[in-house]
């Protein structure tokens, strides 16, 4: 199953919301390309909803670790929204948990950008 | 328990990868793992057939990648073989060292050994084989045998 994700904005945040798996190939290049995009567009507040997203592998948690550090590095910011209980171990196992900010309500997602 | 084995010869291509994940899947459920473990098991095959296309044999369509699925009845043994230059086991990085932690690559092998009960790591300057060890807890099935 490919990755697919669309964008709309509510209240000045863009939201991504994701489905199928981020893995190595066409997963990560289209996660890749969505961010870049945003970046481009000067949307820098990015909320990725990963509620559909029911599969990561190594490349795809790289995929991630690599959009949270190039938002960062542009003055903005990226949260995580919605972790399936896979993904969320995945990235209790690696550490990265603490790395990002994983909120599970959108609404508070919003907000914890302001 | 019906004790098979089976071996794929594969192409150096991301197809391999989503191959071996699917064979993996298909045979540890035949095997009798529960879900989680089911989804342990083709992660870290996953993972093992990433590298050994990436950066084992790095695409190279003369060179292929071998699969082979044991269940021996008290285990799962997945062994994979590519015919690159070695991996050198020395130069893997801690993923879980603060340094590392926003690095982009790096986590493949420890999601392996995350995954499964016995790991083996056998580079070689004609390749490396990586054996993948599960064991078969509770009442398993013997599966059906696998063919390509």
């Amino acid at each position: 199953m490919s990755m697919k994700c669309s964008t709309r904005q509510v209240d000045g945040v863009t939201i991504v919301d994701c489905s199928g798996r981020i893995t190595l190939g066409e997963g990560s290049i289209t996660l890749r390309d969505t961010v870049r995009d945003l970046l481009a567009k000067g949307q820098k507040k990015i909320l990725l909803n990963l509620a559909d997203v029911n599969y990561i592998d190594s490349s795809g948690i790289g995929e991630l670790v690599s959009a949270f550090t190039t938002v960062r590095n542009q003055g903005g910011d990226l949260k995580l929204l919605n972790l399936t209980k896979k993904v969320h171990d995945l990235l209790q196992i690696t550490k990265l948990y603490t790395v990002f900010d994983v909120k599970d309500e959108e609404a508070a997602g919003v907000r914890a950008f302001s | 328990m019906t004790e098979q084995r089976v071996s794929y010869t594969l192409d150096s291509t991301l197809e391999t990868v989503d191959n071996a994940e699917q064979t993996a899947s298909r045979i540890a459920a035949e095997a009798g793992f529960d879900e989680d473990s089911v989804m342990q098991i083709a992660m870290a095959v996953r993972e093992a057939a990433v590298n050994a296309v990436l950066h084992g044999n790095a695409y190279d369509p003369g060179k292929k990648v071998k699969v082979d699925f044991e269940n021996t009845g008290r285990d799962l043994v997945i062994t994979i073989r590519d015919q690159g230059k070695g991996l050198d086991l020395a130069k893997l990085p801690d993923p879980l060292a603060a340094e590392n932690l926003l690095k982009t690559s790096g986590r493949g092998i420890f999601l392996i050994r995350s995954f499964m009960d016995e790991v083996e790591i056998s580079p070689s300057q004609t390749g490396t084989e990586i054996k993948l060890v599960k064991h078969v807890h509770g009442e398993a099935a013997g599966g059906k045998e696998a063919s390509q």
